[in-house]
């Protein structure tokens, strides 16, 4: 069963990958064809190809957890699988309601990498776990955790092509574009779609022709915010939750444990980066920049403190 | 950072300073900088630069070995690093989160929430008693807006606005020459779950505080069939907060007896079990379990499995024949197939002329090789539990009450048992023992027999009263935080009036923070008056 699952990831690795192809062949057209293509064929391939390999790393995690007996997250193998899942599909799921296939190379590219790190560096049999981790707070602190980190993934995206739409709005006239928003702003849907078609001159160069077909700065950072909110609240339960745990096993709530430190510096950035959001008059360059110091944390507590600095949450045997 | 000044209040930094220190010079007083230092401190700005600091000055405690939860790894540290060590122990690297400028830290940002949160928390008691604000009177400043008219008398468009906003909203209606306002508000929830999270860190913070004052902490090392009993002096080390008071000490004796553990083919452990049983102080007699993940509850106090090994049952015997050591002796795991190293400590054998100390070595399946020299342990269940033991004789050091670490022998003043091989050079002297032996040691010093080998565990009892109200605040916290996230505060005005062909209504919307439903919201208020005449007002049309 362990070898099927092994497989099946494997398989949804090469999808994603083919998948990451087709989004990037759409996303160039964008630029060559530009303004105005009813079809996007090389994106529909995407997305039905993001749907197999959602299948068939759903699956792989399934089957993942019934080869160990046990929720398939407890190690960083079978986190990697859980976070990278959520990532995917929640992409998938929101853009069922808004179109958000432009953010589809990222999230097929954050899939096979970190899908990639899991196989070739993180790797470890199905088994059972040791007696410390055996509880039910497994089940609730890392799902909540993996959820909370596949959905500041997607908003890591979103935060990205925010910076790089802003550089770009740089070369057109300043009055087409609003830079900044209010906080009492909340402008509604329909001007997220306008922001995207507003565009009279088509720009020259082709990340700029790209770019005016996807939706506007501050469209992004909108987006970006509501699943950084969604995640932050995650990540506070998390950090709750765990604390519940460790006074269970530990026989204390909090102990500076250096994962334990993470996550709360983690908390604290995206906690500055919804304060900074909430103050009037600020760039929203600069909550893109907050909530991507945040996501550089987020990948740092994971893939550096878990393996480099000795503590508590180590014996997670990778 | 004195030049870390957000964009956005340039202006504001560029205004306030002019107006205190303007023309007529430098005449703050002390109040007036007290007050200054006060605005800045309550500043968001200010706020943010000590939130972001916070996260900065908890990191450096990832990275060093701490004290309160590591003294050993701290001293491992000194010791490698003779040169960077003692200037990082002076700048509190090795305590950081009991450091002055760590506490400083978040003290300051806790008195800056304080300051911020109080007054908001009247504004909003306020805001809420007074009800929604005055209808504007130009709704073109507002995105979300529209105009329509209906056939429906002026009286029954109203009676359908105020059925269609329900008790949701709490509103006004006031009535001015015909002209008929509706103010509504709903969402207090958001400001309210904003504050109560706020107040709820704060709750946190001296709740946690005020446990780390009253709490205790002991931790015993108990071998089976033997009892650990819940005062200071019984434990192997006890720590406890400064107002501590020994009459929180629940009165209990527990007796360990027996220690279970189950590990799999592959030597990773499935199970711990320690079998209890608990004395009470009003003498009731239990039986109970403590596992990893399932501590034991005696009163408010809870008591942890925390570590376990073996314990094998030395006797010791003279040159005089006389039992001069008979007991368990703790041996620490050092590897996963509980390979134990511990040491026998004889200070009364021959009268202490001289004393005997034995190092050694504990393998609980002895891994051999062919000419049955043992390798090492295979797995960390006593299938073939094999002792290993040198003999040093002389002087022990006990004597002169310096503390001694009773897991290595202190070799200064002992010499080693040697033995020699066939063709004459010397080795170490090495007394191999199964459980049920007895080995006679060299030059009729005496024997040593390995009875039997019994389990140990560590327990750990704390009683922290603080954790059921942290419990309490963490709750409180993430239902305020959820509110004050997901709760639309949306304020909606309405204004009705005659208009030449029926009924005219204005509406516009308004919502605190970033609002994706509010257009839908309006659909649905203006939906109340039936099928439109006129379409939501386009955004060009002003």
């Amino acid at each position: 069963m362990s070898e099927i699952s092994t497989a099946l990831v494997l398989g949804a690795v090469v999808v994603y990958l083919i998948a990451m192809v087709s989004f990037a062949v759409d996303i160039s057209g964008l630029g060559r064809r530009a303004p105005q293509r009813p079809v996007r064929k090389a994106a529909n391939i995407g997305m039905a190809l993001s749907w197999l390999g959602v299948g068939l790393h759903a699956a792989g995690l399934v089957l993942r957890g019934l080869a160990a007996g046990r929720v398939p997250w407890a190690n960083m193998y079978e986190f990697s699988l859980t976070f990278a899942l959520v990532a995917v599909l929640g992409f998938l799921l929101i853009q069922r309601s808004r179109d958000i296939r432009y953010l589809g190379v990222f999230v097929t590219f954050l899939a096979v990498a970190v899908l990639y790190v899991a196989f070739w560096h993180l790797f470890v049999e199905a088994d059972g776990v040791q007696p410390i981790l055996d509880s039910y707070w497994l089940i609730i602190h890392v799902s909540v955790a993996a959820a909370s980190t596949g959905v500041f993934s997607i908003a890591a995206g979103a935060s990205i092509l925010q910076l790089v739409q802003h550089r770009q709005s740089r070369h057109v006239p300043a009055a087409q574009q609003p830079v900044r928003v209010g906080a009492a702003g909340g402008a509604g849907d329909a001007a997220v779609e306008s922001d995207a078609v507003a565009e009279p001159a088509p720009p020259s160069s082709f990340v700029g022709r790209v770019m005016a077909q996807l939706p506007g700065a501050e469209s992004l950072e909108r987006f970006a915010y509501r699943l950084n909110a969604v995640a932050f609240v995650g990540w506070t339960l998390t950090v709750v939750a765990g604390a519940i745990w460790a006074e269970a096993a530990w026989g204390r709530p909090w102990g500076w444990d250096p994962k334990e430190t993470w996550s709360l510096v983690i908390w604290l950035i995206y906690a500055a980066y919804l304060h900074v959001r909430a103050t009037v008059g600020w760039s929203i360059n600069r909550f893109a920049w907050f909530a991507l110091i945040g996501f550089v944390a987020l990948l740092a507590n994971f893939y550096i403190v878990n393996v480099f600095i000795p503590g508590n949450h180590s014996y997670s045997g990778l | 950072m004195a030049r870390y000044v957000p964009e956005g209040l340039k202006q504001e930094g560029a205004d306030a300073p002019a107006a205190s220190e303007g023309p007529r010079g430098p005449a703050l007083g002390v109040r007036g900088w007290l007050r200054w230092g006060w605005r800045q401190l309550t500043s968001m700005r200010v706020a943010l630069m000590l939130l972001l600091l916070l996260a900065v000055v908890a990191l450096p405690g990832s990275f060093f070995p701490q004290r309160p939860q590591n003294p050993e790894a701290v001293a491992q540290y000194l010791q490698t690093n003779p040169d960077l060590g003692p200037f990082l122990d002076r700048i509190g690297m090795f305590d950081v989160y009991g450091s002055p400028w760590f506490s400083a830290v978040y003290l300051l940002l806790f008195i800056s929430l304080i300051g911020c949160i109080v007054p908001r928390t009247f504004a909003h008691a306020q805001a809420m008693r007074t009800g929604p604000s005055r209808v504007p009177r130009n709704f073109s400043r507002f995105p979300v807006r529209a105009r329509l008219r209906t056939s429906a008398p002026l009286s029954a468009a109203v009676t359908a606005a105020e059925s269609v906003l329900g008790r949701g909203y709490k509103r006004q209606t006031t009535d001015r020459d015909g002209v008929v306002e509706i103010s509504a508000e709903r969402g207090y929830g958001r400001e309210t779950g904003n504050l109560v999270f706020h107040l709820a860190l704060v709750g946190l913070l001296v709740v946690t505080a005020w446990g780390q004052l009253v709490q205790y902490r002991g931790q015993a090392v108990v071998v089976e069939g033997d009892s650990a009993v819940n005062s200071a002096v019984d434990y192997d080390s006890f720590t406890s907060g400064a107002w501590f008071d020994s009459g929180s000490q629940e009165p209990f004796r527990i007796r360990l007896e027996e220690f279970t553990s189950r590990f799999t083919d592959a030597a990773r452990p499935d199970e711990f079990i320690a079998d209890v049983t608990l004395t009470r102080g009003d003498g009731e007699v239990s039986t109970a379990r403590i596992e990893p993940n399932s501590p034991l509850s005696v009163g408010s106090a809870r008591v942890y499995l925390t570590g376990n090994g073996y314990a094998p049952v030395i006797t010791v015997t003279d040159a005089s024949g006389e039992v001069a050591f008979s007991g368990p002796v703790l041996f620490l795991p050092q590897d996963t197939a509980y390979t134990s190293t511990g040491v026998i400590l004889v200070p009364d054998a021959n009268r202490g002329e001289p004393q005997l100390g034995f190092s050694g070595q504990l393998y609980p399946t002895a891994l051999r090789a062919e000419d049955g020299t043992v390798l090492g342990s295979t797995f960390p269940l006593p299938q073939d539990p094999v002792l290993i033991l040198n003999l040093w004789t002389g002087d022990l050091g006990l004597d002169d009450g310096a503390p001694q670490n009773l897991f290595t022998l202190d070799i200064a003043g002992l010499e080693q048992a040697m033995d020699v091989t066939a063709d004459g050079s010397e080795f170490p002297l090495e007394l191999e023992l199964a459980p049920g032996d007895t080995v006679e040691l060299p030059d009729g010093q005496g024997a040593v027999t390995f009875s039997e080998l019994r389990r140990f565990a560590a327990l750990d009892v704390r009683w922290d009263p603080s954790v059921p109200w942290m419990g309490v605040f963490a709750a409180l916290a993430f239902l305020g935080l959820a509110a004050s996230l997901f709760m639309p505060r949306r304020r909606i005005w309405l204004r009705i009036e005659e208009g030449a062909s029926g009924t005219v209504v204005h509406a516009a919307a308004l919502a605190r923070g970033d609002d994706p439903g509010l257009q839908r919201e309006l659909d649905r208020v203006t939906g109340a008056f039936g099928k439109r005449r006129t379409t939501a007002e386009a955004k060009n049309d002003e």
